[in-house]
């Protein structure tokens, strides 16, 4: 939204007249009923189950309704070690999500690999094959970080614009959707990550200076 | 009845398996837990002879795992006597120590533990070599004797490339079939979109090659 209606809206406000935009009100139903995919992985798992249970309670964040189907799924929270024999798996999980759809990274494995990375059978990060939204670090993360790492991506939600040459992904028409799921080859996986999300995406901290 | 010792269990086992030759490897740290090393062609029969054995029923076999010894080198001092110039031209015989390497070929191997859940006693611990890390890596499958090492027996042959003959159902259990290598071998090298690769955030970071 351009500053001068912000401000208008501000000053409209001050004179007891609630006004709002259709990208706002948009975009505030949108982050506040992120259904994630019901999908763990391995011991961040269980810290993320943790999160939906009374103590942390995620419900307050509209984020309850874990959804059985990846085509209902809003959200794929990578929770644990990706193997390289379940990539391809997640791979296919995320492109069966409708968009709009987000990924958040969970613990040090989901996002590099963690104490597995100098093993053969784990991926090095599933950002080497689906585009990540939120990382979180920690081996494994606590409830307070994953509910740290939701806000972030409400936060991010909120402010995606709907038109315009910045707006998201999923409103771009000629923007993929759907990424290629690897294959499994003689030593790995085949390609070993796909370079369109890989290191070659801007503001990556894991892309390569050449 | 508690279990004899490894000496006694092989001196039984070849008194009534006939052939059978028997080699009790020596574990020298304190848990002492030496193990039989049996030979290929009668490793199922001495299996069944331990598993149906009246006083010690080794009936459960509770793991299998492969072991990667590899090739090695061993060198040895040796005094050699020979012709030597000295700087006058004058040529005297001399001892002078020369080193000697010798190869040892590697092998892999598997191991068994065994207990017996009818007597409450274990546990025994078998031992089979293949005859190098190449080619002759068969060894005869244990499954038709103790069905629990059947995953196991997979297992060994998935990440060492241990071929057990007479497996009911040899194929990869960790891994995917069309992967080629061995990945718990000691010479197993990654494949290269997993080396380290330096860049300017430094060399920790792994990018294709």
């Amino acid at each position: 939204m351009a500053d001068d209606l912000k401000e208008l809206k501000i000053e409209l406000s001050k004179n007891g007249i609630f006004t709002t935009t259709l990208e706002e009100i948009y975009n505030w139903g949108r982050k506040n009923s992120v259904w994630p995919l019901t999908f763990g992985l391995a011991c961040c798992a269980i810290e993320m189950i943790a999160t939906t249970m009374a103590r942390y309670d995620l419900a307050r964040f509209g984020a309850e309704v874990f959804r059985p189907s990846p085509r209902q799924a809003d959200l794929i929270i990578v929770s644990g070690t990706v193997t390289k024999k379940m990539a391809p798996q997640v791979v296919r999980l995320y492109n069966q999500m409708p968009e709009p759809k987000y990924v958040i990274a969970m613990g040090a494995c989901a996002i590099s690999g963690g104490p597995f990375r100098d093993g053969y059978n784990v991926l090095k990060g599933i950002d080497r094959y689906i585009p990540v939204d939120v990382h979180i670090p920690g081996c494994p993360p606590r409830p307070e970080a994953l509910i740290s790492a939701f806000m972030t991506l409400q936060k991010k939600i909120e402010e995606q614009a709907l038109a315009g040459a910045d707006r998201p992904r999923h409103l771009h028409a000629e923007l993929p959707s759907e990424f290629p799921v690897p294959e499994f080859g003689e030593h790995g996986l085949e390609p070993p990550a796909n370079l369109d999300v890989f290191h070659d995406a801007p503001g990556n901290p894991l892309r390569v200076i050449q | 009845m508690a279990l004899p010792s490894p000496e006694e269990l092989k001196a039984q086992i070849e008194a009534d398996v006939p052939g059978a030759a028997v080699r009790v490897i020596q574990n020298g740290s304190p848990s002492a837990q030496h193990s039989l090393l049996l030979d290929h062609a009668h490793a199922r029969a001495v299996a069944e002879f331990l598993r149906d054995h009246a006083e010690w029923r080794l009936d459960y076999c509770s793991l299998v795992t492969g072991v990667d010894w590899p090739d090695t080198e061993t060198s040895e001092k040796v005094k050699v006597k020979k012709l030597v110039k000295a700087a006058d031209g004058t040529e005297s015989e001399q001892e002078v120590d020369e080193v000697r390497k010798t190869k040892v070929p590697g092998y892999l191997e598997a191991v068994y533990h065994l207990f017996s859940m009818e007597k409450k006693h274990g546990m025994v611990v078998l031992r089979m070599r293949t005859a190098d890390r190449g080619e002759g890596t068969h060894l005869p499958s244990l499954t038709p004797v103790w069905r629990s090492a059947e995953f196991q027996e997979r297992e060994a042959f998935d990440l060492y490339g241990i071929v057990f003959d007479g497996h009911p159902d040899l194929r990869r259990i960790l891994m995917w079939d069309g992967f080629v290598d061995y990945p718990m071998r000691k010479d197993y090298v990654p494949p290269p979109d997993d080396a380290p690769v330096t860049t300017a955030q430094g060399t920790s970071l792994e990018v294709r090659s």
